[in-house]
């Protein structure tokens, strides 16, 4: 995908199966909205390979459409309507849509209280607190029952109380078997909310997995820190059972102060978008090799072939070739 | 959960009934929202003024007829009312809509976006039509005789109005997609007043050098005055008009043509528009008025 002269994403490949909560993670910059808007069908890709629910997004037709869920970041569009009024409005959409498996709209009654706007139905938009305001966006991406909800940046401006709440209703929603694709540069909100977490930098994957793989493929290196004798020593270790052994074991003084810590997530995910910042991205193979190391997604998650996989990915993209 | 796709048993009858119940939806609301907000105060403000300035014109005559300028203004005051809502007011709609995201909501939506675009213009229909009725009703305590003296001036003056909307507002709506920024609206606000001053609006058309008579009876901005003036002033007023007639069938298929070229060209800037829709566009907006304020 190039948007303008820049080149925005290289080589992105994904497939997310049906059920999947995906956290695409980077800091700004790194590709993620565009990525969801190619995914929405909001923006065409340059070149690549992108299907979502079998169909080619920018081609979607309303059928389709009606299958997906987009939650805007309203800003001050239908500003005096009601609150109650716009849900109605937009769910109506999705009538002729409404299926014996899957009826639409979802009720708005229900839908108000599941995102705590219960008592809220008549203020105007205007009127809405911030947190209230994202809580009808995500009633709106839900109002038709989707199977795919797309979140761009969903937390973007909260304070932690409104995160937390936000975080509840999201895992509610996906306690509803809706695949979910969201976007976030806060690497804590992709391991609360996600079941896989992408990260993107540089517009490319560096990185996908499980948040517990990530963890471990990311912070191999443990830091043995101890002080003794008035001195205190810092050490970084593959091994930090064997090195605490000889270090325990080596004559001296007694310990004035031990810690053992393992690398934590963020540290290594500041330090591979630090990379990408300065200029120092990985390059293909390095990324390759990274993302080997961690792939531990289960294996019904990855069909490689749509039309031959008994459980075909909901959502597939995969943006130029990897030689660029 | 089945990923199978579940045909719907819809048909695209159910389809554009949607839609359109849609577009119902949005007209009342946003014409109620106009009814009880400041929004209000533009409806009667322009007609006020408008009256204002006709009463204390009400003796002078023109071009040594039995017309006085005051009843020549309330037609004209009505036209201009036509024109700018049906390109000012549709081309600004648009501007707003496409940077604070409505557009984008309605493209996320299945079949969000027509219905998003035909409500758009009966809801400008409806906010040209509400201050005609007003400016005309108050005009009728100040000019004698102008409320239309029979069933075929109403009928008239409906048509004309409804038919001189709908040859501006697709051209309104072409502008609203084409301009970049809303700080542009300008070009679109002067064109139509330069539209309003060669069309002979106010003032007969015969007053103006002979080739803008020209130009101004190919637009549509003319043929909505004069089919206003036709419906509200009395018989003895034809003698101001070229050719001294009302020139009612030109009249319908000059503005008949304009919606003709106009309903052609407005769904390709639309399309062009309505596919341009992204929410980095809608951010970018964003940014742009925090830091610029408009």
């Amino acid at each position: 995908m190039s948007y303008g002269a820049t080149e925005v994403l290289r080589g992105v490949d994904l497939s997310i199966a049906t059920g999947e909560v995906v956290a695409l993670l980077g800091p700004n910059g790194a590709g993620k909205t565009t990525t969801i808007e190619i995914l929405e069908g909001f923006r065409a890709p340059s070149a690549g390979h992108v299907r979502v629910l079998g169909v080619e997004p920018i081609r979607g037709q309303d059928s389709w459409r009606a299958d997906l869920g987009v939650v805007l970041q309203s800003w001050r569009d239908h500003a005096r309507w009601r609150v109650r009024e716009t849900l109605h409005h937009f769910g109506e959409f999705y009538r002729p849509y409404s299926t014996p498996q899957r009826p639409r709209p979802w009720p708005v009654d229900d839908l108000l209280a599941r995102v705590g706007l219960t008592g809220k139905e008549d203020r105007q938009i205007m009127k809405l607190s911030g947190g209230e305001r994202r809580r009808l966006d995500v009633a709106i991406g839900l109002i038709g029952a989707p199977r795919v909800l797309f979140l761009d940046e969903p937390t973007a401006g909260f304070d932690p109380q409104a995160r937390r709440d936000f975080h509840d209703l999201i895992r509610s929603v996906a306690d509803l078997d809706v695949t979910i694709l969201l976007t976030t540069h806060d690497l804590d909100e992709a391991e609360k909310l996600a079941d896989r977490i992408l990260v993107l930098a540089g517009g490319r994957i560096v990185a996908d997995g499980s948040p517990d793989s990530l963890r471990r493929a990311m912070s191999a290196t443990t830091e043995v820190r101890w002080g003794r004798d008035g001195a205190t020593h810092v050490h970084a270790t593959d091994d930090p059972a064997t090195y605490l052994r000889e270090v325990l074991n080596s004559p001296g003084g007694p310990f004035t102060d031990l810690e053992v810590r393992r690398a934590s997530l963020e540290d290594a995910y500041l330090s591979i978008v630090h990379r990408f910042e300065t200029g120092q991205g990985l390059d293909a193979h390095e990324a390759r090799a990274l993302l080997s190391t961690i792939d531990t997604r289960p294996s019904d998650a990855t069909p490689a072939d749509p039309t031959r996989d008994p459980t075909p990915g909901v959502t597939s993209a995969s943006t130029d070739g990897e030689y660029r | 959960m089945s990923t199978q796709t579940v045909a719907t048993t819809s048909t695209t009858s159910d389809r554009w009934g949607a839609v359109l119940r849609g577009a119902w939806r949005q007209v009342v609301i946003d014409l109620r929202v106009q009814l009880f907000s400041p929004m209000l105060i533009s409806w009667l403000i322009m007609p006020t003024i408008g009256l204002l300035v006709v009463y204390f014109l009400r003796d002078s005559d023109v071009m040594g007829s039995e017309v006085s300028l005051a009843q020549l203004g309330i037609p004209g005051l009505l036209a201009m009312t036509v024109v700018t809502s049906g390109l000012i007011g549709i081309a600004g709609q648009l501007i707003t809509e496409r940077d604070d995201g409505t557009l984008l909501r309605a493209k996320a939506v299945p079949g969000g976006m027509p219905s998003r675009l035909i409500g758009d213009v009966v809801v400008n229909i409806g906010t040209a039509l509400g201050p005609m009725l007003v400016l005309l009703g108050l005009a009728g305590f100040l000019v004698p005789d102008i409320w239309p003296s029979s069933p075929a001036a109403w009928f008239t003056l409906l048509w004309v109005s409804i038919l001189g909307l709908f040859a501006t507002l697709p051209f309104g709506a072409v502008f609203g997609a084409m301009l970049r920024s809303p700080a542009l609206l300008w070009t679109t606000a002067l064109g139509t007043y330069g539209l309003l001053a060669i069309s002979g609006i106010f003032y007969p058309l015969q007053a103006l050098p002979g080739w803008v008579q020209t130009i101004a009876q190919v637009l549509p901005v003319y043929w909505t005055g004069l089919g206003l003036r036709s419906a509200l002033l009395p018989d003895a007023a034809v003698a101001l008009e070229v050719g001294q007639s009302w020139r009612t069938l030109e009249t319908l298929g000059m503005l008949g043509l304009w919606t003709a070229v106009g309903l052609a060209l407005a769904p390709i800037a639309l399309r062009r528009m309505a596919r341009r829709q992204s929410g980095s566009a809608v951010a970018a907006a964003r940014e742009r008025v925090l830091n610029q304020g408009y």
